[in-house]
């Protein structure tokens, strides 16, 4: 039989033992393995390759979330601090604080095209299924650039800002694929534009992706990305 | 040849034809066909089309021409309505038309015998009566058959050749062969008169060549004309590598001894396809003219039309117009299809507990009850009435996503009327299935979805079939200025889950839509 990831609502409901058994393996029972792919940033700024993919983020550690449908996600990411911040850029290091837990952002340089958020939960001995990550960078356009995208792909659900407008939304159980969710045509005006996102996971890897596309739907890589606004 | 007598007015009667001959019983039936079928009716062309042997249709001048037997003539300012044209100075059988140069160059041809006949050519400057370069030149005799010899020397067909700039003039009818001669590009007559010519098919008629992907193809009709219903006319191919043959068919039969693949029969409510007619609109889109011999739904008469054309495995296929119905609309590029951006109910409604709709019953996985058992019953489709309820009013967005069947995902295609068209058919409004929820292009080049169809050109949408049997989807009217490439926007699936507005390109799968029954 093929295995699969499902839905993560009906996974806590259906099989809720069997969750928080899997939930306890992979915290605090085991050592973190270090994220292969992320290291923290060495230099003040970083710039694309030719393929536009946006390598450097500060990430938030996972807060649990359950449930992956478009009503569910959007209550998910409206819950805490966030939804007012969505133009804020976190300092490397800057812990927030949840009803649980003090959570701590973390700049990152990703040696892929994706951000594995998977290698990031783990190697902090965090869990990986049903918790949303939120991340942030800031792109700093040398001029004004008009009708370009923001092209996403994650796993899973997504929802995504450009300085603070919502953009893309994409919902349900989905694997990473590059240029998955689109935006509709924005301006990204010269200097800072702050790119937020959530990404909830349900089970399994966990991942996400972005870069900009011009007009023409060509990767844009006449920027640079500097974790300060 | 027959006259062409009058004929009834046109048209989406056939609809309202097919609606008034169903009994109130089936009627029920009926319109659920309409709504969730794919086999609903084809759409042939507005107007007055009344033709026999239309000549390939040319676009001059914005407007579309064509012309028939006894010199008939018809013309339209958008390909799907149509009115008759002037008459041309020669009232002779089966015309062609090719524009090179500054001239419209028009073959066409008499019997003075059975099989004695001439073709002739005359030219124009303009098809516009209305223009002062409307003159036609006098006649010139290209070629032609003595009565005697294994030919007859009517129904011409021209053809330039885009590979070397190359003439080429077909004809012939039935008693014996179709031929080949050389034209002179320049002046449009022979270029060797005193040439033989080649032999290239027999017993057939209305041939005409066309290049496509390093072959020439012959057209002819097989089968008889001028008998209404009766008429066995069949539009038949065969292709060679060189212009001047061997045209073998798909089954490797010559075409001088009778082969030819068939590209266009009679079907649904018209009979007797005949004298095709490449019409290359660019951009990957390309048509064919031709007439049938019995539109049924037009009492019989002869008639124009303008149906895609599209190339599988080496060989043109005669394509169908969009018909009404409803699809899931799906991006060959990325396997996804349009849909309503709202959250999707599974058909069926969500599992709320092991063995889903059964309640749970505490089965292993796969046994009866189970987890895979299903519900025991059918599942019916999802009610769009019953669903939309739960969605959000006002303007919506449009996404792309997997199909799951969901109602969000089904789309009504239904042409609509006094709104014009485009060659071959009129223009459609797309709308959530069982819902008055409209497709429509925004101002700033993007797509939304409105509560209701006003009939806004934003809301009008051109459906043409591409050369691979995908489909181009394209708004009567975009945005006035959206960055990037100008021209005609098309329907683009940007992304995996987003679709947009973009300039159309031929080599990109981004605007190649499948539309498939749900």
């Amino acid at each position: 039989m093929r295995t699969f990831k499902r839905d993560a609502s009906s996974l806590v409901v259906v099989l809720a033992a069997a969750a928080a058994l899997l939930a306890g393996a992979m915290t605090g029972g085991a050592a973190a393995v270090p994220a292969s792919t992320l290291s923290p940033p060495k230099t003040a700024e970083m710039k694309p390759g030719p393929d536009g993919f946006i390598r450097r983020w500060l990430l938030l550690e996972p807060i649990p979330a359950a449930g992956l449908t478009d009503s569910i996600v959007q209550a998910a990411v409206k819950k805490g601090p966030f939804v007012s911040e969505l133009t804020a850029v976190p300092r490397d290091g800057e812990t927030v604080d949840m009803e649980s837990a003090q959570l701590t952002w973390h700049a990152v340089d990703t040696s892929n095209y994706n951000v594995n958020l998977f290698h990031f939960a783990r190697s902090l001995d965090k869990n990986t299924s049903n918790v949303l990550f939120w991340v942030v960078t800031v792109v700093h356009a040398p001029r004004e650039m008009r009708d370009v995208r923001l092209a996403i792909g994650s796993n899973a659900a997504s929802v995504w800002w450009v300085n603070g407008q919502e953009v893309i939304g994409i919902y349900g159980d989905r694997q990473t694929v590059i240029d998955d969710g689109v935006s509709k045509r924005l301006t990204l005006k010269k200097g800072a534009n702050v790119i937020r996102a959530a990404v909830v996971n349900g089970g399994g890897a966990t991942d996400f992706c972005a870069r900009i596309l011009d007009a023409n739907d060509k990767p844009l890589t006449d920027f640079v990305v500097n974790l300060l606004k | 040849m027959i006259p062409v007598g009058p004929i009834p007015p046109a048209h989406f009667c056939r609809r309202e034809v097919i609606a008034a001959r169903i009994p109130t019983n089936d009627m029920r039936h009926a319109l659920l066909a309409l709504v969730w079928g794919s086999a609903s009716l084809v759409l042939a062309l507005d107007g007055d089309v009344g033709i026999h042997d239309p000549s390939t249709v040319v676009v001059a001048g914005g407007k579309f021409y064509t012309y028939g037997t006894g010199g008939t003539s018809l013309v339209s300012d958008d390909g799907w309505t149509w009115r008759k044209g002037t008459a041309l100075p020669l009232r002779q059988l089966a015309p062609d038309v090719i524009h090179i140069g500054d001239r419209y160059y028009l073959y066409t041809a008499a019997n003075s015998g059975q099989t004695k006949a001439d073709v002739s050519m005359i030219w124009t400057k303009s098809l516009d009566p209305g223009s002062p370069d409307y003159k036609w030149s006098a006649p010139v005799v290209v070629a032609s058959s003595d009565g005697i010899e294994d030919a007859n020397a009517i129904d011409p067909g021209i053809f330039l050749d885009p590979t070397d700039g190359r003439l080429w003039l077909t004809y012939g009818s039935y008693f014996g062969y179709i031929r080949l001669v050389e034209m002179d590009p320049k002046t449009g007559k022979r270029l060797r008169p005193n040439e033989v010519p080649r032999n290239i098919a027999i017993n057939s008629e209305a041939s005409v060549m066309i290049y496509h992907d390093s072959w020439y193809y012959l057209l002819v009709t097989h089968g008889s004309c001028c008998r209404g219903a009766d008429s066995g006319y069949n539009i038949r191919v065969g292709r060679s590598k060189k212009a001047t043959g061997p045209f073998v068919d798909n089954i490797g039969v010559d075409m001088i001894q009778g082969g030819g693949k068939l590209f266009a029969g009679s079907g649904g409510r018209v009979i007797g396809p005949g004298h095709f007619g490449l019409l290359d609109l660019g951009d990957g889109v390309q048509k064919f003219s031709l007439h049938y011999e019995a539109d049924l739904d037009r009492g019989g008469a002869s008639v124009l039309d303008i149906r895609p054309l599209f190339w599988r495995d080496g060989w043109p296929v005669a394509g169908d117009n969009a018909k009404e119905g409803t699809y899931q609309i799906e991006s060959l590029r990325t396997g996804t299809v349009l849909e309503l951006a709202v959250e999707g109910v599974p058909v069926g409604g969500r599992r709320t507990g092991r063995g889903g709709g059964r309640g749970g019953a505490p089965v292993t996985d796969g046994g009866p009850g189970g987890l895979f058992a299903g519900t025991g019953g059918v599942i019916p489709p999802q009610d769009p009435a019953a669903v939309s309820a739960a969605w959000p009013k006002g303007n919506l967005d449009l996404r792309m996503g997997n199909y799951m069947s969901q109602a969000q995902q089904k789309w009504t295609i239904t042409p609509v009327t006094g709104s014009g068209g485009y060659p071959g058919a009129p223009y459609f409004k797309i709308t959530i299935a069982g819902t008055d929820r409209t497709l429509a292009a925004t101002a700033e080049g993007e797509l939304v979805v409105l509560p209701a169809f006003n009939g806004s050109p934003k809301q009008l949408w051109r459906l043409d079939q591409l050369a691979d049997g995908s489909w181009s989807i394209m708004p009567k009217s975009g945005p006035k200025s959206v960055s990037g490439p100008e021209g005609p926007l098309s329907l683009s699936a940007v992304g995996s889950s987003f679709a947009t507005l973009a300039k159309f390109d031929p080599a990109s799968e981004k605007q190649r839509w499948i539309l498939k029954a749900p």
